[in-house]
């Protein structure tokens, strides 16, 4: 199945949950917040949400910014 | 010695209180803008601020292997971070990414609020930045809002709940220093909850300006990361913001037309 990655076209092998593909994307240990389809998934759920065909997911972390 | 510890100390007493924690310092910095990760931590670290602000961007994925995180520099076990909104022109985005935030840094709920209209002057969007404030209040956040140097907004959003209001003293990383001080002062005059000036500031004067004229703190970060020597400025910050801060404290001689000897004129013998 194709879902979209911070943007990007990925393809997965199904079933997928969120946490293999975050593994298989090295953030395993990252300090990272994730939107699947605009939704906020915990990570205590990483494990058992499965992935679908088209969802849209957003990885995002803390970065150098902020105030003026 | 002890004419030294009756002063009143701005350090040790004198706190500034934000959502329910005491802050000895009343400068908060931004990490943006830095060479890379070592700079922001020194001039973080040299500009003794307790309260850091931090953007929530995509992860890169598969490009960052390795690459230093900024929480490995900025732990957030020492500094209080502060997401903010930066880059938001609409109160949607806004919100959505004080829910990132809050996942992310494990139900945290201090963010700093800010709603642009337009990317020519990066003025506040005061209408999208009420609408995003109030859905914030209500899913419990503690929103430090950036707003315009304008007494009647910094009311309402005072009203709505924030735990801090922060008018900007002009537009952001202008460096043109206080643009307004007598709305400054009228919001500050106004205020129950801290008001910190924020965005616009140059130099350390300009901070120290802010601290005379009654401001809680100030929130800076291009003029720091922007200076061609940043750790030498962000420990000059410092001591503007302390130093204004004790002025205020101390209470300043009024301003006159004419002048004031100050040796006595009795026993003069010519």
């Amino acid at each position: 199945m194709n879902v979209r990655v911070n943007g990007e076209t990925r393809q997965l092998q199904e079933p997928c949950t969120l946490a293999q593909l975050i593994e298989t994307l090295g953030l395993a240990d990252k300090r990272i917040a994730v939107e699947v389809n605009h939704e906020i998934i915990p990570r205590s759920r990483y494990a058992t949400h499965l992935l679908a065909e088209g969802d849209k997911i957003e990885v995002v972390h803390a970065i150098g910014g902020g105030a003026h | 010695m002890s004419t030294v510890m009756q002063r009143p100390a701005a350090s040790a007493e004198d706190q500034l209180v934000i959502a329910g924690k005491s802050y000895h310092s009343r400068l908060l910095v931004g990490t943006g803008k830095y060479k890379d990760m070592e700079e922001t931590r020194q001039a973080t670290e040299a500009s003794g601020a307790q309260i850091v602000t931090v953007a929530i961007r995509r992860t890169n994925i598969g490009q960052n292997e390795g690459e230093p995180n900024l929480l490995d520099v900025i732990p957030p076990q020492r500094y209080t971070l502060l997401p903010n909104t930066a880059g938001c022109y609409t109160a949607k985005d806004a919100v959505r990414t004080c829910l990132l935030a809050r996942e992310l840094l494990d139900g945290h709920s201090l963010v700093k609020l800010e709603v642009l209209g337009d990317e020519k002057t990066l003025f506040p969007d005061v209408e999208q930045t009420l609408e995003a404030c109030a859905v914030l209040v209500k899913e419990g956040f503690d929103v430090m809002v950036y707003t315009n140097d304008d007494p009647i907004a910094a009311r309402r959003f005072e009203d709505m709940g924030c735990v801090a209001v922060m008018p900007l003293a002009a537009p952001i990383g202008s460096g043109l220093g206080i643009r307004n001080p007598y709305n400054i002062l009228t919001i500050v005059e106004n205020a129950s909850v801290p008001v910190l000036v924020d965005a616009g500031v140059g130099t350390a004067s300009d901070a120290a300006l802010a601290m005379e004229l009654g401001c809680d703190g100030v929130l800076m970060n291009t003029a720091i990361a922007g200076a061609q020597n940043p750790v030498l400025m962000a420990a000059a910050m410092k001591k503007g913001v302390e130093a204004g801060r004790e002025a205020y404290l101390a209470g300043r001689i009024p301003k006159k037309r004419f002048a004031n000897a100050s040796s006595p004129i009795e026993g003069v013998f010519f």
